[in-house]
């Protein structure tokens, strides 16, 4: 009995279910089963089926068809059928069915609350007031875009088709962060629901008929991982873009390789939340529920590793544990839970397995003390659950658990602080808690990772960039950065094939015409850390002129060299750290060296081939080039967007730190300074394999580099057989992006290869550019791929 | 699954983050402690944290139906039923009591089932001219009567002045005295001032309970409340309060969980308990829920009773029980129904 005389006792919330009568239904009228939505139309139901469960009681609620290959086929046809029509809409146009989208989700924002609670295991908290809000404010938002497009990204066209695939811990969510980029570009869409969750997925495809949206416009199809690759090894996608598990990422990374396909991957974390002595300890204290048991832990930024400082750590931890003691699990539905249900046994039994091992590995596990209360038997229940006494050598601490499981660890100075945190494969997303900002804003600036909460933890917005550094993939969604990943640009879409790499000779002693020539004979040697030394190989390859006259011969660079100049990159940190000015400086320096030198680097170019105007031509381009990123040098460093009232959200250009680039073989010089330049202005310090037929520009720039006051390791060039010494750079794990400018075959190699520690390559694909047009070898293009953008939310007040 | 009372249950056990206290009926009242800085000088409070602590409390928690009902019947009897108005007479105060005795119509007690339940509201607030009127309208229905004291609301007549009127109100029958802090040893940081000044407020109230008033809408930042908050204790106010009701801001979620963790951390660390009052703005039956659910959720559940919370409020009650008749009816009720003050 609970009278009001008991309760008065016991002071008890009590339940409070929100009502599923009305979604209930909608699930009883489709009895037999969802199909795929294609071309506007649900197909009808046929073939193989998974059968959808509530995880808070293993209650079945639908049946959905297994897309096949025949099924994928004819999704990404009418997506094709539908892009021209789409594309060719004008912005405000294509603004409008956006803008309805938009509304749409609003009239039905509880439908799809309540539905994504039942298939998920979320909240209703979250579904209702987090998730389905963010999903409205996408389309809104990206509604602006598609307006906007033609304005902001001038020169830009719609990648194409885009074949998207989404996780089931935010499914709504992650489909509006997926569609709405790709429709305000002017792209269309077949979109892969997750296995667990396909069903908001579902009543978004009937919201966009019933808003009007062109047939084909909008995809989906449903499926296991099977149908995943299905969509992401279809010829007919222009684009893949994948939130999921860093290990489907790279199985994506290698499928995809060498396809064309602009691929976008947001991956897994282990996110840090550091605890500054000085932070408002209790405000940290409701970040960590923020952070940790938001969605059951099934976040890829969940903030999984505390990091506290140790003074203030028994503190913390105590008003923790208070905490969680509060904390309400249970039936997602009831309004007054914090955390419901797990989306599936499979994932309690992945979490129970790596709790146990945290146990095995020594570190002490607390749980609240009604943690035994919270069974099992009829649904997916997992109690949030503390570590604290991790190493951060451990599993605990290394590995994504995906669970409402905190693993706490300490630190003694800030520094130490910022190298526990990036002590991880991933970068994701840190929130860093101090009252100092100084302290907090030093943490941000060196923490590795896209997002950083500064006395926040978890907040998202359309329009600010979210994505990760590592492992945690790359391409960023919301922004104007997200946009990017959506659009190409124009002259690539009727761009020329460019030759295959031609693997180099052995190398060997051989009589060539030229070789005769007087004179003191000179010795190419590699580029490394400042100096010039000898190839670790040995051995040189001859380098040929005009009519096949020997010129010189080069340093062939084997894997050691490699090695030994991302060590020097990696040495030359000093030069990220320096002022976009200072950095301005030196290139301006390099172009005055160079311009002092025109006629010697001509008379090399005419040597390689070139007309004697056309070689004058390609050094007085690479002198205004270099001057074109000394301009940019102190310019590119980011935007501010302020997301909610006193709330900045800083998006931060940073450089990769060390890149690799294989440069082209056309333009020997101007395709070296128009790869390089970018580079080096936005702080990298790069490994370069210039021209392989025509190196010897490069190295003379050696002298250059010397007397320009470029820092020693900032620029290392390695001369060799650039598909060679690109599959070594593809599979470095200590450099973070790699340009590629070769042929198909080498395009498909590095992207493969990349797939080791997933560093972003940027790749021609086997596409011709004209380096000598300012459109397309300079601009915004390349230092967009010259940096990795961090977004820093800074909340302010008194 | 059906583990939430379980959750609760266990969950309250360990309630408030101390295990230093057991909380006994007989409540040992907060003696205060000596001036000690180390716990509140280097407290800073974030301000967006603490707000988006507050937004989302009423939406993590709710009680409905029954459990409504029984939480509502609680914040009447959480109620400083108050009139502090230049036109307060012996008639208004006495209808006053009439209405605190008998807060709510007797055909929605019955519904309740709580016939032989004695509710009354948390106490009658009165200035200290009215203290012997409510004592006399009081009489026998254990309802305590308050009064405000020290130069309420601005607090800036001379300190024996301020002294006298609390030894006035006592003396006139008042078993709570809430009194003002000096706004201005806040703002100029001067916290020994401030420490001395309620510690001599402390001893003029003798065994009345004090209950000392911030005005956090004159202090502004929320690191200030907490300072002012916790030096209040340590000179050993029975509650700390956030308002006298005449501030431009008076009661808010924000200051008000300050406080409250200003209360949880003194526990902490002193082994002593304080209540808490919000007072002022306090208008509506959700803003009433959204308190509760806050002492609840930040200090536990013994906060969910008269001798460690109160609202200051007037307007309130009216809107408590229109919302309970909704409750029992499920019809949306007016005002006339019901009895005023």
């Amino acid at each position: 009995m609970n009278s009001i005389r008991d309760i008065l006792n016991t002071m008890d919330y009590g339940p409070a279910p929100e009502d599923d009568t009305d979604v209930r239904a909608w699930l009883a009228s489709h009895k037999a089963g969802f199909g795929h939505f294609i071309g506007g139309a649900f197909t009808k139901v046929r073939g193989e089926t998974f059968s959808v469960a509530n995880p808070a009681n293993g209650e079945k609620l639908a049946d959905v068809a297994v897309a096949d290959s025949s099924d994928v086929d004819k999704a990404v046809n009418e997506a094709q059928k539908a892009l021209k029509k789409w594309r060719a809409l004008s912005g405000n146009q294509r603004a409008r069915h956006l803008y309805a989208l938009a509304r749409h989700v609003q009239k039905h924002a509880r439908f799809l609350a309540v539905l994504e609670t039942l298939d998920n295991g979320k909240t209703i908290r979250e579904t209702r007031d987090i998730d389905v809000p963010l999903v409205a404010r996408h389309f809104y938002h990206h509604a602006g875009w598609a307006e906007l497009r033609d304005t902001a990204f001038p020169g830009h066209e719609p990648a194409g088709v885009c074949g998207q695939i989404i996780p089931w811990n935010f499914p709504l969510l992650m489909l509006a962060w997926k569609v709405a980029p790709a429709l305000a570009a002017g792209c269309t869409v077949v979109l892969k629901s997750a296995e667990h969750t396909p069903l908001t997925a579902i009543a978004f495809a009937q919201i966009c008929a019933e808003a009007g949206l062109p047939a084909g416009v909008f995809n989906l199809v449903n499926g296991a991982g099977e149908t995943g690759a299905l969509l992401a090894g279809h010829t007919g996608i222009a684009k893949l873009a994948f939130t999921g598990s860093t290990a489907v990422g790279r199985l994506l990374r290698r499928q995809t390789a060498g396809s064309g396909k602009k691929l976008s991957l947001e991956l897994g974390g282990k996110s840090p939340f550091i605890v500054f002595e000085n932070a408002d300890l209790d405000a940290a204290i409701e970040g960590v529920v923020d952070a940790i048991w938001f969605n059951q832990g099934e976040v890829c930024c969940a903030g999984s590793r505390a990091i506290v400082q140790e003074g203030i750590a028994e503190r913390f931890h105590d008003k923790l544990r208070a905490r969680m003691e509060k904390l309400r699990v249970g039936d997602p539905l009831d309004k007054s839970m914090d955390m419901g249900a797990v989306v599936a046994p499979v994932q309690i039994a992945e979490i129970t397995a790596k709790v146990k091992a945290g146990i095995a590995e020594g570190a002490t596990m607390w749980q609240p003390s009604w943690a035994h209360t919270v069974s099992n038997a009829a649904g997916c229940f997992f109690p949030p659950t503390l570590f604290t006494g991790v190493a951060p050598s451990s599993t605990l601490a290394q590995e994504e658990i995906f669970g409402p499981v905190l693993a706490s660890m300490t630190f003694r100075t800030p520094a130490e602080a910022v190298q526990i945190a990036n002590n991880s494969r991933y970068g994701l997303a840190a929130s860093v808690w101090s009252q100092n900002l100084d302290e907090a804003f030093d943490a941000a600036r060196t923490l590795k990772s896209g997002v950083v909460w500064i006395n926040s933890t978890n907040l998202f917005d359309a329009s600010a960039g979210f994505g990760g550094y590592k492992e945690s993939g790359f391409g960023r969604e919301g922004g104007r950065e997200g946009m990017l990943e959506y659009l190409v640009p124009d002259f690539q879409i009727k761009a020329k094939r460019l030759p295959e790499s031609v693997a180099l000779a052995p190398p060997t002693p051989v009589s060539v015409p030229g070789a005769e020539a007087a004179g003191l004979d000179r010795t190419v040697k590699l580029y490394l850390g400042g100096k010039q030394v000898r190839p670790d190989s040995g051995y040189s390859y001859p380098v040929a002129g005009r009519n096949g006259r020997h010129l010189a011969e080069v340093g062939l660079g084997n894997r050691k060299d490699i090695r030994n100049a991302v060590e020097a990159a990696h040495k030359a940190s000093a030069w990220s750290a320096m002022t976009g000015h200072a950095r301005a400086q030196v290139l301006y320096f390099l172009a005055e060296n160079l311009e002092l030198r025109a006629t010697e680097f001509a008379a090399r170019l005419a040597e390689a081939g070139a007309s004697a105007s056309a070689a004058r031509q390609e050094v007085e381009a690479s002198v205004a080039r270099i001057m074109h990123y000394a301009a940019w040098a102190d310019k590119y460093d980011g935007a501010v967007r302020a997301p909610d009232k006193r709330m900045l959200a800083l998006a931060l250009n940073e450089p990769w730190e060390v890149m690799g680039i294989s440069c082209p073989d056309e333009a020997p010089l101007l395709g070296f300074v128009s790869l390089v330049m970018p580079a080096i202005a936005m702080g990298n310090r790069v490994v370069v394999t210039p021209s392989q037929r025509q190196p010897l520009s490069a190295c003379d720039f050696y002298q250059v580099l010397d007397t320009s006051d470029v820092p020693g390791g900032v620029v290392n060039i390695v001369t060799g057989d650039r598909d060679v010494l690109a599959d070594t750079m593809a599979k470095h794990d200590d450099i973070a992006a790699l340009w590629y400018f070769g042929g198909a075959k080498g395009t498909e190699l590095v992207e493969r290869e990349s797939a080791g520690n997933l560093k972003a390559v940027w790749a021609s694909n086997g596409k011709a550019r004209d380096w000598f047009d300012a459109r397309q070898g300079q601009g915004e293009e390349f230092l967009f791929h010259a940096v990795r953008i961090k977004t820093v939310w800074t909340p302010f007040g008194v | 699954m059906n583990t939430n009372t379980a959750q609760a249950k266990a969950g309250e056990r360990q309630a408030t983050g101390s295990e230093l206290v057991a909380l006994a009926p007989a409540r040992k009242r907060n003696q205060g402690t000596d001036y000690l800085p180390a716990l509140f000088e280097t407290m800073s409070v974030n301000l967006s944290a603490t707000e988006r602590r507050v937004a989302t409390l009423a939406t993590r928690r709710t009680v409905k139906k029954a459990w409504q009902a029984a939480w509502l019947v609680r914040a009447i009897e959480c109620i400083d039923l108050t009139t502090l108005a230049g036109d307060d007479t012996p008639g208004k105060v006495e209808r006053l009591c009439a209405k605190a005795r008998n807060p709510l119509r007797a055909d929605l007690v019955k519904a309740l089932g709580l016939e032989d339940y004695r509710l009354a509201t948390g106490a009658v607030c009165v200035y200290p001219m009215m203290v012997a009127t409510a004592v006399r309208a009081l009489e026998g229905s254990g309802v305590p009567v308050a009064s405000v004291a020290t130069g309420f609301p601005a607090g800036l007549t001379p300190m024996k002045d301020r002294l006298a009127e609390i030894r006035y109100a006592v003396g006139q029958g008042a078993d709570e005295i809430d009194i003002v802090i000096s706004r201005r040893h806040v703002l100029t940081g001067n916290w020994t001032a401030l420490y001395d000044e309620v510690r001599e407020m402390r001893e003029a109230c003798g065994e009345a309970h004090m209950k000392a008033i911030l005005a956090t809408g004159e202090l502004k930042t929320l690191s200030n409340v907490y300072k002012a908050s916790m030096v209040s204790m340590m000179a050993g106010a029975d509650f700390v309060k956030t308002s006298t009701g005449m501030e431009a801001v008076n009661a808010t979620l924000p200051v008000s969980l300050t406080m409250v963790r200003s209360v949880r951390d003194y526990l902490d660390v002193t082994g002593q308990v304080c209540g808490f009052k919000p007072a002022g703005g306090i208008r509506t039956t959700k803003d009433a829920i959204s308190w509760l659910i806050l002492m609840k959720e930040e200090l536990g559940p013994d906060w969910l009773k008269p001798d460690l919370f109160r609202f200051g409020a007037s307007a309130l009650l009216g809107d408590i029980e229109r919302q309970i008749e909704h409750n029992l009816t499920g019809r949306y009720s007016s005002a006339d129904r019901h009895g005023m003050a």
